[in-house]
């Protein structure tokens, strides 16, 4: 009687948490001494090629994997961070908040490039450039932009082509599209002028980049900004439609990273991943993962990714996100 | 020679107290780098602490009304350090948490613009706070941001075990030089000290002049006293042998004047009894003088005998004057006095003690041994340098030959003959201050033979 109350709670519990999330899936369930939970914003199938070499070469660990959105996971980890062991997102400010905010574990035997670590408990281990991509057909017998003011030439060209077909994240909702836009914003006035032009185009904004691509793919918008390369160039239908575009005049490149919780039960076994993880992820082995390596140079040329640094923090403060914010909204919602 | 009292080394005394120094010295170098640079690193955070949050309040501004604070990315980009330090920041408008880190608290409140800083404890890590606050005018409203900004010191720590590393290399090479240093100082030291001793030690027993090589001030007056000691010990030397000669001559001049004058009334005295009397005053005469010449010899001795005058001499030539300087003697007692043996013998000896010590022993061989009786001189080179006076006389007493060296002490047999019994005491203490050895002994045919052996 008591097993089945017990067994009854933990598919309760489960089902429970699988309507919560993005995405859940336990790799090497069955024979698996200890179970680790990571809390990630990467989609399950970027990462399950590592996952598989990592369980494959350590039978005994079972890895839990859980999918939500970056301010998700920062939301969870903050109300919960003694319920997983890692957490990976693509929100470096957010990331690198929780580590100031003394909640990571500081890992000794990790050996990492100190550019791509900070404190020794956050590892970045992927190098990926935020991209304009194009619906081809939209630009047919067109010149194709190679920078944001190109782009704003292109769009302002043909307003009626564009308009309501233009799209990009809602910094209001997405932890990754809030740090790319506030870089950019840091970096040029070109953002602003390109914001207004797409605020003009009644521009269509999006929580995650897989939307914007589905909608990217079939037509709905001909233009994404801000998009993950690697996320267009994961989906094999798109190689034919999609043109992946590195804008030229100033590069804004996330890293990926992951941090051990301060509260896991399991250091051990948690700091073991993180290793294979950044050896992984700097050089390839096997026919490599799916997921962009970690790379200072990009297509040869030097390509420095944001800084894990303290400055990061600067925009998620309250005032200043609220007055970016608004900027934000007052440019791109015209109404 | 006594070797004098030693209590503790100079050579040490010096090292320790110069190695001490060092030692010390290198300890308080360690410690005041040390804390000059915990000094400069702190003051390097709180400067760039001060310089962001400056800049943190100079993008605070009123608008609408509002306060509108536009973090500066710099601000908190200009605190990145090598060893990732963490930053914690509060923002308060009139003391009302406004956005930041609601649990970083500052002792004080704002003060007008004052910068204050302050040590603290933030999410398990030790930080350094600094607060500062500016007033704003608004329209219609005047209000006061304060900032709280607070790092870690992590890098700081980092920063200090390097210099604390460095400092303690610096201490440590400081000391090593000081000690190679001092030991290099104590040796030149000490063997200024050794020249003067060797250069004492080299010297010949004769020279006591005064030492004139220059030495180091600070020896100066020791040399200085040992050169007025070394005056006077000559002076008293030289004045203790003119004494010596002196004294045998007073002694002996009067002594002769008496003689005479009793030899001659002993020739107009015609009474048997006073004739008798007469000759018993000479013969004390001699006696006397006798007396005073063999102590004087014998103090001469005594007094040479701690400063010989060696010089190469033969000792074949030495006998063979002194045969023929008493053959006349011998004559008189019809004594032939012979010299044989090997032709040279030299050594390295003083002359007048050896002289005075084989005329001593012809001058016994020729006062015990009876008239027509043969003395014979035998000077030899093996096994040792020796010199031997041999008698056809009675020979020794047997049953005090032993004590026969000895101050003052005559044989049985010499109670009709003149003497004072010195002569053999001389001859042994001669033998002795050469480093050889008297030898008396009988011959089996009669008569006695003493042998001097250098
Ligand atoms: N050649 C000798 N034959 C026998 N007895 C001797 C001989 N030489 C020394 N003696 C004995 O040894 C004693 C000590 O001799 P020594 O020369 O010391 O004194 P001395 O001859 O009596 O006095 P002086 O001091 O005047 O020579 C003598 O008194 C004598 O008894
Ligand atoms: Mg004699």
């Amino acid at each position: 009687m008591r097993y089945l109350i017990v067994l009854v709670l933990v598919c309760l519990g489960s089902t429970g948490w699988a309507q919560n999330w993005e995405d859940r899936q336990v790799f090497n369930d069955t024979d698996a001494a200890t179970t680790l939970r990571i809390i990630s914003s990467t989609d399950t199938d970027l990462f399950a090629p590592l996952i598989d070499t990592f369980v494959a070469r350590n039978p005994d660990i079972a890895i839990e994997y859980l999918v939500t959105g970056t301010a998700d996971i920062d939301l969870r980890f903050r109300n919960t961070p003694e319920a997983f062991d890692i957490a990976i997102s693509s929100a470096m400010d957010l990331q690198l908040k929780l580590v100031n905010d003394g909640y990571a574990l500081p890992l000794e035997n990790v050996a990492h490039l100190p550019w791509a670590e900070w404190r020794q408990s956050l590892f970045a281990f992927t190098s990926e450039p935020a991209a304009i991509v194009i619906n081809r057909a939209a630009f047919d017998g067109m010149a194709i932009p190679q920078s944001r003011q190109e782009l704003i030439e292109a769009l302002r060209a043909r307003p009626d082509v564009f308009r309501n077909r233009v799209g990009t994240y809602d910094v209001r909702q997405s932890g990754l599209g809030y740090l790319f836009a506030t870089q950019d914003a840091r970096a040029s006035e070109t953002f602003w002028r390109l914001m207004e032009v797409m605020g003009g185009l009644d521009v269509r904004l999006y929580c995650c980049s897989g939307d914007m691509i589905d909608d990217l793919t079939d037509g709905t918008i001909a233009v994404a900004y801000n998009v993950l390369g690697s996320y267009a160039e994961a989906r094999a239908e798109s190689q034919s439609t999609l043109e992946i575009i590195l804008p030229s005049d100033f590069p804004t490149t996330m890293m990926r990273t992951a941090f051990v919780s301060r509260a896991t039960k399991k250091p051990q076994t948690a700091a073991q991943f993180i290793q294979f993880l950044v050896s992984y992820q700097s050089s390839p082995v096997d026919g490599a993962g799916l997921l962009p390596l970690l790379s200072e140079k990009e297509n040869g040329a030097e390509r420095r990714a944001i800084a894990l640094e303290p400055a990061l923090m600067t925009f998620l403060d309250r005032l200043k996100r609220n007055k970016f914010l608004s900027e934000w909204e007052s440019a791109l919602i015209q109404k | 020679m006594d070797s004098p009292g030693v209590s503790g080394s100079l050579r040490n005394q010096l090292a320790l107290t110069l190695i001490g120094g060092a030692a010390v010295l290198a300890l308080l170098l360690f410690f005041a780098v040390r804390s000059y640079a915990v000094q400069v690193a702190q003051q390097g955070q709180n400067n760039i602490l001060e310089a962001s949050v400056t800049s943190m309040l100079d993008a605070a501004a009123i608008r609408d009304g509002r306060i509108e604070l536009d973090l500066p990315y710099a601000a908190f980009s200009m605190l990145a350090t090598p060893a990732d330090d963490r930053v914690f920041y509060a923002i308060l408008q009139d003391g009302v948490h406004l956005s930041g880190y609601e649990d970083l608290a500052f002792s004080q409140g704002a003060t007008g613009g004052n910068l204050m800083f302050e040590i603290g404890e933030m999410r398990g890590g030790a930080v350094q706070k600094i607060s500062a606050s500016r007033t704003l005018i608004g329209a219609n409203n005047r209000t006061e941001v304060q900032i709280v900004l607070a790092q870690t010191q992590d890098a700081l720590s980092e920063t200090l075990d390097q210099i604390s590393r460095n400092a303690a290399l610096l201490g440590l090479g400081f000391f090593g030089l000081a000690a190679a240093l001092s030991f290099w100082a104590t040796s030149a030291t000490i063997g200024q000290l050794g020249k003067l001793t060797s250069s004492v030690t080299r010297r010949g027993p004769q020279d006591l002049s005064p030492f004139t090589k220059p030495v180091p001030r600070e020896m100066a007056p020791l040399v200085t006293s040992l050169n007025s000691l070394m005056g006077r010990l000559d002076q008293s030397l030289s004045r203790s042998e003119d004494f010596i000669a002196e004294a045998a001559h007073r002694v002996r001049t009067p002594l002769a004047t008496v003689r005479s004058y009793a030899e001659a009334t002993l020739q107009r005295v015609d009474k048997e009894e006073n004739r008798e009397a007469m000759r018993s005053m000479v013969k004390a005469i001699d006696e006397s003088s006798r007396a005073a010449g063999q102590l004087l010899d014998h103090a001469m001795i005594t007094f040479r005998a701690d400063h010989l005058e060696r010089e190469e001499i033969d000792l074949v030539v030495v006998a063979r004057e002194l045969v023929l300087r008493l053959t006349p003697i011998a004559d008189m007692k019809d004594l032939s006095l012979t010299l044989r043996g090997d032709p040279h013998v030299p050594y390295s000896g003083d002359l007048v003690l050896i002289q005075n010590a084989v005329r001593n022993l012809i001058d016994n061989a020729m006062k015990y041994s009876p008239a027509e009786g043969a003395i014979e001189v035998a000077v030899a080179l093996h096994p040792r340098p020796q010199i031997r006076v041999c008698d056809r006389g009675p020979g020794f007493p047997t049953d005090e030959i032993e004590a026969l060296t000895t101050r003052f002490r005559r044989g049985a047999n010499a109670a009709n003959t003149i003497g004072s019994g010195l002569g053999l005491t001389i001859a042994r203490e001669v033998a002795q201050a050469h480093g050889g050895q008297i030898e008396l002994a009988n011959q089996e045919g009669g008569g006695a033979c003493v042998t001097l052996s250098f």
